[in-house]
C-alpha cells in the first residue's frame, strides 16, 4: 500500500537529533571546517550517550535471543529502526556533515560485525558501544592507493601464522573515515579487508577486526580535504600486524567460485550504506536549500508556487529546480530505505538513490553559491562549505559512475564481464 | 507506514491496463498517430476496464467507494505507457468527473456522475487552456459574469479534447479574479466549436478550439454552486494525473531504448555494452523512478486531504523536464533509426514536449 507516512514514533525519536543538529552542530560548523584536525568534542560528547543507550537495547537482543538474532530474516512487521537511522543521518548532515562523520558508535565496522560475525564476536567486539563514558568508534578499511572503485584489486594480505594461530597483516589502506578515532583515540576497532590468497581474486578477500593499539598498525595524521574537513580521514599501514585467528569475520575458506561470500558480504553492506550516504547528501541539500530560500526571501524573492512556469524569473526557476533535486533525491532514498525495512532486496534502489542524491546535492549547492553571490562565496557563511561538503557524496560508497554501472548492469541484465 | 508497493487492488488494476496497453494500444498507436484518429473499438476496450467508474461511489452508479489520486496516477501511467493520445482519450471524461466528485453540489453529482458509469465513453469535455502565450490557469482571459439567474461567458479555448462530439462542456472562466467552472451544453447559443487543433504531438487525439460569445447559461450550472470551487485543488489533481502520463511515456522510451541497445550490434557487440550508452540508459531509469516517486507523493498527499500545491508544482517542474530529457535520450540511443517514423521514439518525444508547453493542460 503506497504510503509516505513516517510513523510518529520515528519522528519523535528524531527530535533529539534535530536539537543537537540545531544547537551544537550548526553553531560549530564553521569552526571545525576552519580547524580541520580538531575533534568536534561538543558534538561527540552530546551524541555518545544517546548512541550508546539506543544501541544497548539492540545489542542485548542480538546477543541474547541468539537463534533469532542469527536469522534476522523476519520479525514482526517492518523494521523501523532502519528508517530512524536514515532520518538521523539526514538531520545530522543538515546540522553539519563533517561533524556527523565523527559520530561515535559501531559505524560501518560494527555493522560488518553484525552482518557476518558470530555471537561470540558480536559480544567481544560490539559490547564497547553499549557502555562507558568514553566513546568508541568502529571503522572500515577497504580502499587502497591502487584499489579504489576496483576494490577486488586490493593487495593488503592476511597470512595465517599457524604456530601462533594469528593473522599477519601487511599493506596500506587509505581514506579511512574515523580511522584515527577508532584505532588511536578510543578503544575502538577497524574492520580491514585483506586477501588471504592473492591468486584467488575476489574469493580470497576476507575481513578482519583490528583492535585499537595493535602493534604494527600505523595511523597517519588526518588527510587534508576539500570538504567534510571535520571528518577524520586517515591512511593506515600494516607492517606484520598480528591479530588473533578469531578476528576474521565469516569463513576463512577460499571458495573457488566467481565471488566469495566474503566479498558479497562487503557488497551487501553497500546496499545499506548507499541509502545512508544518499540521506547525508539530502541533509546537506536541505540545509543549502532552506538557507538559499531564506536569504532570497529576505531580498524579496519568493517563489509563488501557483504561477505558471513561463511567468517565473530565472532565479525562481532555479529555486524550484533545486527543490525538485532535493525532493527527488529524498524520495528515492526513502524508497531504497523502505525496501530494506520491508526485508526486500534493494541493490538497484540503493545505487539509484546514491547516484541521484550525490549529483543532486552537488548541483544544488553549486547553484546555491551562485544564487547568493558574494554571500555564497564567502567563508563567513556556510554555503560554500556545503558545496565542498556535498561533493564527497558523489564519490564515496561508490562514485556516481560506479553506481550508474550497477544500475545499468541491473536493468540490462548484464554481468560484470558484459558491461565493464 | 512508509511503503512503495502497490496493494492487491492496485496491482490488479495496473496488470489489466498493462495487458490492454500492450495487446491493444501498442498494436495501433502509430497508425492512429499517422491517421489522426483512434479506432473506436480501442477506445471502447479501454473504457471497459472501468477506471473511472471505479472512482465513483455506488450511489451515483459507480462501483467504487472513493476517488484515489494514487490509483488514478497508477492507471494513467500504465495507459500512457501504451500511448498518450489514446490514454487521454480514455481519461478525458475524468477531467469532468473528478472535478464534480471533488467540488460538485449534491445535485450536480446526482445529475452528472451516473453519465460516467455507462457502457461507453460519455460525451463530456473540459475546456481550460487558452490560445495565449501568457496562458495562466489562475488568471484566465475567458470571463464569467453573473446576470440575475444566469452567467454570461466570453472567451476562447483550445486543446479541448473530443469537443466535436461533446454534448456538455465544463468551461473554466474568470469570475472576480478566480477561476470557476461552468457546465455549458454543446448546443448553447454563443458556443461554437472551431477547427481541430494541429499539434506537434497528440495527433491521434482530436482536440479543438472553442469560442464563447455572450454564451448564457443558468446560474446553477456553476460547479460547486454559489460558492464555486477551489480551483487549486482541481488543478493539483489534474496535474498529478497528467504527470503520471508523462512518467508512462518516459518509461516507454526508457524501456524501448534499453531493449534496442541490447539488440543493436556495432563494432562487434551490442551498443548497450558501451558505457556511453549504458550510462545514458541508467540515467533514464533513475529519472523515471525519481519522477514516479514524486508523482506518488503528491498523489498521496492529495488523498490525505492535504494542500499539496507546492509539492505538485515542484513535481510538475521536474516531470515536465524529465519526460523531454528521457524521450530525447531514447531517441538518441536509436541514432538515425530514432528519427525514422517506423520506430515509436520520435512520437514519444513529440508527445513529451507538450507537458511543459501546454502549461496547466488539464484534460485529464
Amino acid at each position: 500500500m503506497i504510503s509516505f507516512e513516517i510513523p510518529k514514533e520515528v519522528l519523535a525519536e528524531n527530535r533529539v537529533f534535530a536539537q543537537i543538529a540545531t544547537d551544537i552542530m550548526r553553531p560549530n560548523a564553521l569552526y571545525y571546517d576552519e580547524h580541520e584536525h580538531e575533534r568536534p568534542s561538543e558534538f561527540i560528547n552530546a551524541i555518545w550517550p544517546i548512541v550508546r543507550d539506543r544501541y544497548r537495547e539492540k545489542w542485548e537482543q542480538m546477543v541474547s535471543g541468539q537463534a533469532n538474532a542469527q536469522d534476522d530474516s523476519r520479525q514482526d512487521g517492518p523494521d523501523t529502526s532502519i528508517l530512524s537511522f536514515i532520518l538521523m543521518i539526514e538531520m545530522m548532515s543538515w546540522g553539519d556533515a563533517g561533524q556527523y562523520l565523527c559520530r561515535p558508535g559501531r559505524r560501518l565496522g560494527g555493522t560488518a560485525v553484525e552482518a557476518v560475525g558470530t555471537i561470540e564476536q558480536k559480544i567481544r567486539f560490539l559490547k564497547r558501544f553499549t557502555e562507558g563514558d568514553q566513546p568508541a568508534w568502529g571503522a572500515m578499511a577497504i580502499t587502497e592507493p591502487d584499489a579504489g572503485s576496483d576494490n577486488s584489486a586490493m593487495r593488503t594480505t592476511a597470512v595465517l601464522d599457524e604456530e601462533t594461530n594469528e593473522w599477519v597483516l601487511n599493506g596500506e589502506k587509505i581514506f579511512i573515515t574515523s580511522g584515527s578515532l577508532s584505532l588511536k583515540e578510543s578503544n575502538g576497532f577497524c574492520v580491514v579487508w585483506a586477501t588471504v590468497d592473492p591468486s584467488a581474486g575476489r574469493a580470497g578477500i576476507k575481513s578482519f577486526v583490528v583492535e585499537a593499539g595493535t602493534p604494527g598498525v600505523a595511523v597517519s595524521p588526518s588527510m587534508d580535504k576539500y570538504g567534510i574537513r571535520a571528518s577524520d580521514t586517515v591512511i593506515v599501514s600494516f607492517s606484520d600486524a598480528r591479530i588473533p585467528y578469531d578476528n576474521i569475520l565469516g569463513s576463512p575458506e577460499v571458495q573457488q567460485k566467481k565471488t566469495s561470500k566474503g566479498f558479497q558480504g562487503a557488497m551487501k553492506t553497500f546496499d545499506a550504506s548507499r541509502p545512508a550516504v544518499a540521506a547525508s547528501a539530502v541533509g546537506i541539500a536541505r540545509a543549502a536549500l532552506e538557507y538559499t530560500q531564506e536569504k532570497l526571501a529576505e531580498a524579496g524573492i519568493e517563489v509563488d508556487y501557483t504561477k505558471p512556469r513561463h511567468q517565473l524569473t530565472a532565479v525562481e526557476r532555479d529555486l524550484i529546480d533545486m527543490e525538485a533535486q532535493y525532493k527527488s533525491a529524498w524520495l528515492l532514498t526513502l524508497k531504497a530505505t523502505a525496501a530494506m525495512m520491508h526485508g526486500e532486496g534493494n541493490r538497484l534502489e540503493a545505487s539509484m538513490c546514491k547516484a541521484h542524491a550525490g549529483t543532486a546535492v552537488t548541483k544544488l549547492t553549486l547553484k546555491a553559491v551562485e544564487l547568493l553571490g558574494p554571500l555564497g562565496y564567502s567563508r563567513d557563511f556556510l554555503v560554500e562549505k556545503w558545496m565542498r561538503d556535498a561533493k564527497i557524496n558523489d564519490i564515496y560508497e561508490g562514485t556516481r559512475q560506479i553506481n550508474l554501472l550497477i544500475v545499468a548492469r541491473t536493468i540490462l541484465g548484464y554481468s560484470r564481464r558484459e558491461l565493464k | 507506514m512508509l511503503d512503495f508497493t502497490l496493494d492487491e487492488e492496485q496491482r490488479m488494476l495496473t496488470d489489466a491496463i498493462h495487458r490492454y496497453a500492450e495487446e491493444r494500444i501498442r498494436k495501433v498507436f502509430r497508425q492512429a498517430d499517422e491517421a489522426g484518429e483512434i479506432p473506436p473499438e480501442i477506445i471502447q476496450a479501454g473504457w471497459d476496464i472501468g477506471v473511472l467508474p471505479a472512482a465513483i461511489p455506488e450511489q451515483y452508479g459507480g462501483f467504487g467507494d472513493h476517488y484515489s489520486a494514487v490509483s488514478g496516477a497508477l492507471a494513467a501511467e500504465e495507459l500512457a505507457w501504451g500511448d498518450l493520445s489514446i490514454a487521454l482519450n480514455i481519461l478525458a471524461p475524468g477531467a469532468v468527473a473528478i472535478p464534480v466528485l471533488l467540488a460538485g453540489t449534491e445535485a450536480q453529482k446526482a445529475l452528472h456522475l451516473p453519465l460516467f458509469c455507462e457502457a461507453s465513453l460519455p460525451h463530456l469535455a473540459a475546456a481550460l487552456v487558452e490560445p495565449l502565450i501568457q496562458f495562466d490557469p489562475h488568471g484566465l482571459q475567458s470571463t464569467a459574469v453573473r446576470h440575475d439567474n444566469s452567467y454570461v461567458l466570453n472567451g476562447s479555448k483550445c486543446v479541448v479534447p473530443l469537443a466535436d462530439t461533446a454534448q456538455t462542456f465544463l468551461v473554466y472562466a474568470n469570475e472576480h479574479e478566480k477561476t470557476q467552472a461552468f457546465f455549458v451544453p454543446a448546443d448553447a447559443n454563443g458556443l461554437s466549436v472551431g477547427e481541430r487543433d494541429r499539434l506537434m504531438g497528440l495527433r491521434a487525439l482530436p482536440t479543438f478550439g472553442l469560442t464563447l460569445t455572450n454564451c448564457r447559461i443558468p446560474a446553477e450550472n456553476k460547479l460547486g454552486g454559489e460558492g464555486g470551487i477551489d480551483f487549486g485543488l482541481i488543478l493539483n489533481h489534474s496535474r498529478v494525473t497528467m504527470a503520471a502520463t508523462a512518467v508512462g511515456i518516459a518509461r516507454a522510451g526508457s524501456e524501448y531504448a534499453r531493449e534496442y541497445a541490447k539488440q543493436r550490434v556495432q563494432f562487434g557487440e551490442p551498443i548497450a555494452q558501451r558505457q556511453s550508452i549504458a550510462f545514458m540508459l541508467a540515467e533514464m531509469a533513475i529519472d523515471v523512478e525519481a519522477a514516479r516517486t514524486m508523482v506518488w507523493e503528491a498523489a498521496w498527499l492529495l488523498d490525505q486531504g492535504r494542500d499539496a500545491t507546492r509539492e505538485v508544482t515542484v513535481m510538475k517542474h521536474f516531470v515536465d523536464d524529465m519526460v523531454v530529457r528521457v524521450a530525447d535520450q531514447a531517441l538518441q540511443t536509436l541514432g538515425g533509426y530514432g528519427y525514422i517514423r517506423e520506430y515509436p521514439v520520435e512520437l514519444w518525444l513529440r508527445n513529451a514536449r507538450g507537458f511543459a508547453a501546454l502549461e496547466g493542460l488539464a484534460i485529464a
